[in-house]
This record gives structure tokens, C-alpha cells and sequence, in this order.
């Protein structure tokens, strides 16, 4: 990633003639978020969609694609978002990748990383990282919905990882790289992750995967 | 574009009053009041008589009030000092109070062994003075219950409390447990009278109060003894060393002394204020609530869960409209979990993550208000288009 720690930080704006938390392009589409389902989901045309999150952990986000079938390009991509300024920001730039250039194939969507809708938006104050860009994992629920249903079972991906949090879609990956980048307690990673708020019945599995990483990884 | 600072539970812009009576004590009366000399008498002799002035507001003796670094040292002082002079034994608090008593005494819950009873709230954010009664026990060391909250303004029964709590303790024939309440947000709104509130300390700062941040006063009565937290000196009797900050003091004593003369007018000037701002929001915007109490509260607070968005959105789409608000606690904004005080009135995350707090101060006037009522519904509204969520009404209700 090009972004130095130093860019990301919790950030005025690039003219600095006004300190903001955000970079422009966050400001830019915080402010004139492209794409997002202004009418009932129903009156568009779609042919899949996808969700994660619940308005519990603070987040909350759905997507709609409108996928060409001969091409399996994105052509149409909406979402709607409950969340802070850097969620909807990180949806709304989401939605352009998607969909610019004639638009992006579902093999490569599949691979979109919040690391790369984070670049495009000029970084995003670190505690904002993890619970804030969910886009991707909305956008590969939807592609799955899409596989099912144009009968293309054998192209639906499970995710490799196991999910922790059903809720908050959080996986023993996300747990794991939380680990790594520092947070070595329960209140760490979910400051990160989110996993377990308004979910507390899965919050001793947490704790165990932490101490499992912690391990593994500091001895 | 118009300004409207609706922040002042954070802090406080600095009075001019305040801040002329400060100015010396940064230039010419530069002295170190431990100093053996005219110059040290001069800042020893600026402090003496804040001391007398803070004490006067408070109803206590000058040798009872211990200047510190703010609300929140006078808060951690007073939970660590009482518990650590102690060395072990029970502690009460309210699930509301402040991250500078709340974490101090779960600090001293999870890694110096007390255990600590936590009272809870009624769904508008009360202690109940039966509650607090009820977890009385023998080993109590510390009752520690806040005078009024700082994210949803709610007035708490101090007065009550305090005065079950001497009961308490003269039928047990202890000194125990002393009761201490952080009054932060409550001063220049509510009677700090020391006796009247039967309270042992207290803790009051200045940036609340129209005085300089980086100040703020314990008291502590007569006889309790108080471990220190930090060394170095014989300062504040050796329980606060350090050079003092004497133009600090000096202006936080000046801001409380205005707060107390001002206290009446201001309450009746923001009242109105305060609910024509409530009833402006509750009855616009569908699917609002108010979170607490209706009439025992500060006046200067409105706090209000908005569903089917969250809280940060919409405070910087307010921000870019010159309308300055809070989420809740300008504390816990570094984190992402929902406000722990709206949790506590039994509200479902959903209404934590929506709620906004304004609160109102010595600049804000009507038309403030009707700006704030006319930019607010629009991006409400921008916000729930944006959103998929539909909070159901028996949620918040």
C-alpha cells in the first residue's frame, strides 16, 4: 500500500486552509455520494444483491448489482448504508469501481480489498479501517446471490475463513489480522472489528482466537 | 455562513472577565508562589485568594478545596485517592458516570482488587437514592454518583443520596463510605453548597464554566485522607505537588464566581431556549425521541436519538452547515462503541449510534435555534435516504 501511517492519520483536508477528518475524495463523496438507492429497492431493475452488518455494531449495508449476464460485468451498482462518514464515503467510492469502465467483471470484483477502496480515497483515519470499509464483503455477498441465482452453483465462494460473528460478518481472518496489527485484548479488536457488539454471546470464542494469534504470532 | 456552537457540555469558549483577571498572572506576577520572596508573595497571595473565593461558592473551608489540572484529575484523584488511602474494601458508582470516574474505578475493580457495585439508572437516567442504599455495605469505601450527566444532562438526587449516606454512617458509627460527586457539568447550573449536598468531595474544572482548560478544583473535607497520584512537592499539602498554575486559578476561581451570580438568569434565558429547540426537533422529524428526563435536567442540554442513521454522519453533515454538535461525549467520540450512558436508560444500540447531543451556552440565541431547526430536517433526511435501516417505533418507545 503506498499510503504511508503519516497520510492516513486522523487528517485535515489536503489545502490544510481548513482542517477536516477526512480526505477530499472522502469529503467528495461523504457529502455527494454517488449511487446509492434513492427509491424502493424493488422499483429498480437488479439481479442480485447483498447485506452485512446490522445497525447494532454501527454499521449497516446494502448493496443491489445490476450484472450483465453475457459479459458477467457489473453494469448497475446500488447501496444504501447506516454508518459514519468514512462507511458511506468508502461505499459510495466503492460503487464507482465497480462500475467504471464499461464496468468490472465479477472474477475481479471478487477480489476488490478494503485496502484498495481505501487508496482510492485517499486513506481514512485508522480506527476508521476495519468496521468502516464493509463494501467489499456486501459486494461479494451479492456476487454469490448472483451465482445462485443464475444457477451457477459451482461459482459461489465461500469465504476460506470461518465466521465468527454472524452479524457483523467478521471472520477469524479479520480477527487475525486485527492480532496483527496490534491489538493484543478483546477491547483492541473490537475497536477494530466490531466483533461482538450487540453480539456478546460470541465474545469468549473471540477471546480465545486473540489469545490463539497473540501467541502464534508474539509468542 | 452562520456559526451555532452547540457544544458548550465540552467546553466553554473563555470569558473575557475571566481571561483579563488571568492576563497578569501570565506576564508580570510571574513568581512561583513557594518562592521566599515579593514575587512569590504575589502569586501565593493571587491563590490564597481564589481558594477563599472557590470556597465561598462552595459553602466550605479554604483548606478544603485542592486545585488540579481538571475534572477529569479531580474525578481520578478523588476514586483512587479515597480507594488507595484505603488499600482495599467496596466501592458504588452509577453506570453513567464519566470516563474519568467510571474507568478509574473499574482500574481499581479489575488491578487493585475492590469490588465495586455499579447502580443502575431508570429508563430517563436516574439513580434511584434506594439503590444506592441498598448496596451499602460495611467495607464501603467510596460512593461516587455524578451531579448532573454530561452526554443526556440528567440531575441526579445528590442532595438525597448524600443525606441517606450520613445516615448510614451514623447508625454504623463509621466514616464510611465518603461520598464524592463530579459536578462539572453542574456548575453554573446547580447549587454546589457542600452541606447542602452532604457530599464529602466534589470535583468542578474550569473549561465548562466560561474558565481556562487545564484547571480544576477538588474538595475534600476536613480529616479524609487522600492518597496522591502524582509526587514531587509539598503543593496543594503535598496531595497535589507541582508549581501551581496560578493564572489558571486565578481565572477558574473568577469563572465561578460569575457562573454563581449568573446561574439564575442564564437558567431562565436557556430554559425557553432549550425547549423550543426539543419541540422544534421532536415534532419535524418523525421517529425522534428524547433521551431523559423532560424537566430535571440541565438547561442548556437536549440530547435526542434520530433512527435509521448514525449520530457521526450526521454531525459532520451539521459541521459543513456551521452547526457544532456532539454525539455524546466528546470523550468517548475516539471510539466507535455507542454511548454507554444511553445504553444504561435500557435503549437498544440502534438509538445509541442515532443519538446527538446540543447543548447550549451564554452566546446562543433564538435565531441559533431556528438556524439548527431549519438545516437539521433536510439532512436528516438526506441521511435516511441513504440508509437501510427502519428502527422499528417499539424499540424506542
Amino acid at each position: 500500500m503506498k499510503n504511508t501511517i503519516a497520510n492516513m492519520a486522523d487528517v485535515v483536508s489536503n489545502d490544510k486552509t481548513q482542517s477536516w477528518f477526512y480526505s477530499d475524495i472522502v469529503r467528495e463523496h461523504f457529502f455527494h455520494p454517488k449511487n446509492f438507492l434513492e427509491t424502493d429497492a424493488p422499483e429498480v431493475e437488479f439481479n442480485a444483491m447483498g447485506k452485512v452488518g446490522s445497525p447494532a455494531c454501527g454499521d449497516e449495508l446494502r448493496v443491489w448489482m445490476m450484472v450483465d449476464p453475457a459479459t458477467e460485468k457489473i453494469k448497475k451498482f446500488w447501496w444504501r448504508t447506516f454508518g459514519c462518514g468514512s462507511a458511506i464515503a468508502s461505499t459510495s467510492i466503492a460503487s464507482v469501481i465497480v462500475t467504471e469502465n464499461d464496468g468490472m467483471t465479477l472474477e475481479n470484483a471478487r477480489k476488490l480489498k478494503p485496502q484498495d477502496i481505501m487508496e482510492r480515497l485517499g486513506g481514512l483515519p485508522p480506527r476508521k479501517f476495519h468496521c468502516s470499509v464493509l463494501c467489499d464483503k456486501a459486494l461479494r455477498d451479492a456476487i454469490n446471490d448472483y451465482y445462485r441465482r443464475s444457477d451457477q452453483f459451482d461459482k459461489i465462494v465461500n469465504e476460506a475463513y470461518r465466521l465468527i460473528d454472524p452479524v457483523a460478518k467478521v471472520t477469524d481472518h479479520d480477527i487475525e489480522e486485527a492480532v496483527l496489527e496490534g491489538a493484543q485484548t478483546l477491547e483492541a479488536v473490537q475497536t477494530k472489528t466490531k466483533v461482538g457488539i450487540g453480539n456478546p454471546g460470541i465474545l469468549p470464542a473471540v477471546e480465545e482466537l486473540i489469545r490463539f494469534y497473540r501467541e502464534k504470532y508474539f509468542g | 455562513m452562520r456559526q451555532v456552537y452547540l457544544d458548550h457540555a465540552a467546553t466553554t469558549p473563555l470569558d473575557p472577565r475571566v481571561k483579563e483577571v488571568m492576563e497578569p498572572y501570565m506576564t508580570d506576577a510571574y513568581g512561583n508562589p513557594s518562592s521566599f520572596h515579593s514575587e512569590g508573595k504575589k502569586a501565593k497571595d493571587a491563590i490564597d485568594a481564589a481558594r477563599t473565593s472557590v470556597a465561598g461558592v462552595l459553602g466550605a473551608h479554604a483548606d478544603e478545596i485542592l486545585f488540579t489540572s481538571g475534572g477529569t484529575e479531580s474525578d481520578n484523584l478523588a476514586v483512587l485517592g479515597i480507594a488507595r488511602a484505603q488499600g482495599k474494601g467496596h466501592i458504588i458508582a452509577s453506570t453513567i458516570e464519566h470516563q474519568a470516574v467510571m474507568e478509574s474505578v473499574v482500574h481499581l475493580e479489575k488491578k487493585e482488587g475492590f469490588e465495586v457495585t455499579y447502580v443502575p439508572v431508570d429508563k430517563l437516567g436516574v439513580v434511584n437514592p434506594d439503590d444506592v442504599e441498598k448496596a451499602l455495605r460495611p467495607d464501603t469505601v467510596l460512593v461516587t454518583i455524578m451531579m448532573a450527566n454530561n452526554e443526556i444532562g440528567t440531575i441526579e438526587p445528590i442532595a438525597e443520596i448524600g443525606n441517606r449516606i450520613q445516615k448510614y454512617r451514623k447508625a454504623a458509627g463509621t466514616k464510611f463510605p465518603l461520598f464524592h460527586t463530579d459536578a462539572c457539568q453542574a456548575a453554573g447550573a446547580l447549587d454546589l453548597n457542600v452541606e447542602k449536598l452532604h457530599v464529602d468531595l466534589l470535583t468542578f474544572n474550569g473549561s465548562k464554566i466560561y474558565g481556562p482548560k487545564g484547571v480544576g478544583a477538588l474538595y475534600v473535607k476536613r480529616g479524609i485522607k487522600l492518597t496522591p497520584l502524582i509526587f514531587g512537592g509539598a503543593q496543594e499539602k503535598g496531595i497535589r505537588p507541582g508549581t501551581e498554575n496560578v493564572a489558571g486559578i486565578v481565572g477558574l476561581a473568577k469563572a465561578l464566581q460569575i457562573a454563581e451570580v449568573e446561574k439564575a438568569s442564564e437558567a431562565a434565558r436557556l430554559i425557553p431556549l432549550r425547549e423550543k429547540l426539543i419541540k422544534g426537533i421532536l415534532e419535524t422529524i418523525p421517529k425522534t425521541r428524547l433521551n431523559c428526563h423532560a424537566t430535571e435536567r440541565l438547561p442548556n442540554n437536549v440530547n435526542i436519538s434520530i433512527m435509521d442513521l448514525e449520530g457521526e454522519a450526521l454531525l459532520l453533515y451539521l459541521d459543513a452547515q456551521g452547526v457544532y454538535a456532539s454525539t455524546g461525549s466528546a470523550c468517548t467520540s475516539a471510539s466507535l462503541d455507542p454511548s454507554h450512558v444511553i445504553l444504561a436508560l435500557g435503549m437498544p444500540y440502534e438509538v445509541a449510534h442515532g443519538s446527538i447531543r446540543f447543548t447550549l451556552g451564554r452566546s446562543t440565541t433564538a435565531e441559533d435555534i431556528d438556524y439548527v431547526l431549519e438545516v437539521l430536517p433536510p439532512l436528516v433526511e438526506k441521511l435516511r435516504a441513504m440508509s437501510p435501516v427502519r428502527v422499528d417505533e417499539k424499540y424506542y418507545r
